[in-house]
């Protein structure tokens, strides 16, 4: 780069051969460790995993190994265990991220007062991000358990049950323990990301919009969910695919029971992977997970694509 | 109008307390029901703090079981990750903040791509691929394994901070003769000092967190790393929720004490990925 600011009409020195290979290979030895990496113990086994789906490959088996064809995925169209993790999945990842966007909203807004004190309560509202996801689950879980934590009781002294009973064995309720815990996890992801964005919004906005005699509501509707609005869709997306993925709460809190009604894909392909160490048919669940996830995120790209056309 | 005013700042305090309350409670139980001495676990189940406080439950955690051994596994774990992603992103961070090249694009299209499909797929096969090597139930492995993961989103974050820093500084380094590499080293990594602590934290973190590559990876107590050791205690002695809570408020103070040393960086660099959680 250096070299180019030479206009003054002499000859341009040329520099050595080796020093201008070296400047051209600069960025590429720069990002080649990284790249090497993610390449190696990621791109290989994903191309591996997918190459799984179709033969027959059990950790125990020494003889397993053939190619069996599609014959994981006619498994899997008969597998009422899959269906059920499929609609879980659903339910899991709109009652987590629905919530976590609505209490994470609700936190940003309050966090962007200024107020006394506001640099501790939000250290204090931000701790839960910190803590391990496996320890998160293992606490909730403990916090549901009638022997050790208030919450039973606390339910039942409401009347919300009829005795102190561990919801996460109860099958009609047990989605809810991870639900709960995901939701305390979640929230402060949400309303950082959203705390950012607001504090984003040029403030003589709302003074020019209060003189001109607009409320607070009518103030958040037309200057802060329009600017929050590009933020608040990219969130939703990616966590809905990221949560949709997350199974360490529910591998931790309930593995899956009781009678698979907390199992969702992810936690099935790990039960699949770890338990029966039947890999063929993981990575044909997997597989199928992976072209559900694309599918969203294609039609979320074509819906953005007409929204962006009809104005 | 004023006593609408008061009436809204007290809502607004009092639902901030809530919100406190909430992420901290847990936290609090964690706590309380470790320093319960056993024969008061029942009888005083739900007060909020028991009448007679003891560390006997840290004491025989840190002393009778293979939680030392797991917290240091974690510790060696956790911390190589830190450093060897920190040092990879830094060099591909930069070359993504300085430098066009052909090819750059599809690169950051890989990292991002990275980011979005489940990591659960990879279980099956890395254990296949680390197996034959040796790789399974070893410390290596798993450094190697969540090296390779969190790098890309270290790399977004640094670049960020490289970002923020003037170009000025290393061309005028490198008409005073530095290579670039030299200016790289020896003044743009000084002033990203901030930017390096932020992206440690965020690593160590996410590597102290994950379960599953270590659950499938790890099988014996020798190697296992906290989150496997506390799950399998978990199962074997699920009647003794002192130990195991001691066992669990250990495994937060780490995790707490990067928390706080990033904190600062939280916005600035979760806005920068906003991929990650």
């Amino acid at each position: 780069m250096a070299y180019a600011a030479r206009h003054d009409g002499l000859p341009a020195i040329r520099p050595p051969l080796m020093k201008r290979i070296a400047d051209a290979s600069a960025p590429y030895l720069y990002s080649a460790p990284a790249l090497i990496l993610i390449v190696a113990v990621m791109l290989v086994p994903l191309v591996l995993g997918v190459s799984y789906a179709f033969r027959d490959i059990q950790l125990l088996n020494p003889f397993s190994g053939a190619f069996v064809g599609l014959d994981h995925f006619r498994a899997l169209s008969q597998d009422q265990a899959f269906f059920r993790a499929l609609s879980n999945t659903l339910w899991w990842t709109g009652a987590s991220v629905l919530l976590q966007f609505t209490f994470g909203l609700t936190l940003a807004l309050l966090l962007d007062k200024p107020f006394h004190g506001r640099a501790l309560a939000q250290a204090l509202v931000f701790l839960p991000w910190a803590v391990p996801s496996f320890l998160a689950g293992l606490n909730w879980a403990w916090l549901f358990n009638p022997v050790v934590g208030p919450l039973p009781h606390w339910l039942y002294g409401l009347g919300f049950m009829s005795q102190p009973t561990n919801i996460l064995s109860d099958p009609q309720l047990a989605m809810w323990g991870p639900i709960v815990a995901n939701i305390w996890w979640g929230i402060p992801f949400f309303a950082i990301t959203l705390l950012a964005a607001l504090q984003a919004i040029p403030r003589d906005l709302y003074e020019a919009a209060s003189i001109d005699g607009a409320g607070p509501v009518q103030r958040f509707l037309s200057i802060t969910l329009p600017f929050l609005a590009p933020t608040i869709a990219i969130t939703i997306l990616l966590r809905t695919v990221w949560i949709s993925n997350f199974a360490d709460l529910i591998i931790v809190m309930t593995n899956g029971g009781p009678a698979d009604r907390t199992q969702i894909v992810a936690s099935y392909i790990f039960t699949q992977a770890f338990k029966r160490l039947d890999f063929g048919y993981a990575s044909a669940i997997a597989l199928v997970l992976l072209a559900l996830l694309l599918a969203y995120s294609l039609l979320i790209v074509i819906l953005r694509q007409w929204l962006l056309s009809k104005d | 109008m004023r006593t609408k005013s008061a009436f809204l700042t007290i809502a607004h305090r009092l639902a901030i307390l809530a919100y406190i309350a909430f992420a901290l409670f847990p936290l609090f139980w964690l706590l309380k029901v470790a320093v319960t001495p056993n024969d008061l676990l029942y009888t005083e189940g739900v007060r909020l703090w028991p009448s007679r406080a003891s560390f006997e439950h840290f004491d025989f955690v840190l002393r009778h079981s293979a939680f030392p051994v797991f917290f240091r596994n974690s510790l060696i774990v956790s911390g190589s990750t830190a450093v060897i992603v920190t040092i990879l992103a830094s060099l591909s961070g930069y070359a993504l903040s300085r430098f066009r090249f052909r090819g750059k694009y599809w690169l950051v299209t890989l990292m991002l791509l990275t980011q979005m499909f489940p990591l659960v797929m990879l279980v099956a096969p890395i254990f296949k691929i680390l197996s034959p090597m040796g790789l399974t139930n070893s410390l290596t492995g798993l450094v190697i394994v969540y090296t390779a993961f969190n790098v890309p989103f270290a790399t977004f974050l640094m670049q960020s901070f490289f970002d923020g820093i003037p170009k000025d500084l290393e061309e005028a380094a490198m008409i005073d003769g530095a290579t670039q590499f030299v200016a790289f080293r020896q003044i743009i990594l000084p002033l990203t000092l901030p930017g390096i602590a932020a992206t440690l934290g965020f690593v160590f973190t996410a590597a102290w967190s994950e379960l599953l590559f270590s659950l499938m990876l790890i099988s014996g107590n020798e190697q296992a790393t906290f989150p496997v050791g506390l799950l399998s205690f978990v199962s074997k002695f699920s009647v003794d929720f002192g130990q195991m809570m001691a066992a669990g408020v250990l495994a937060l103070v780490p995790a707490c004490l990067f928390f706080l040393l990033i904190q600062r960086y939280l916005v600035q660099g979760l806005t920068a990925g906003a991929v990650k959680g």
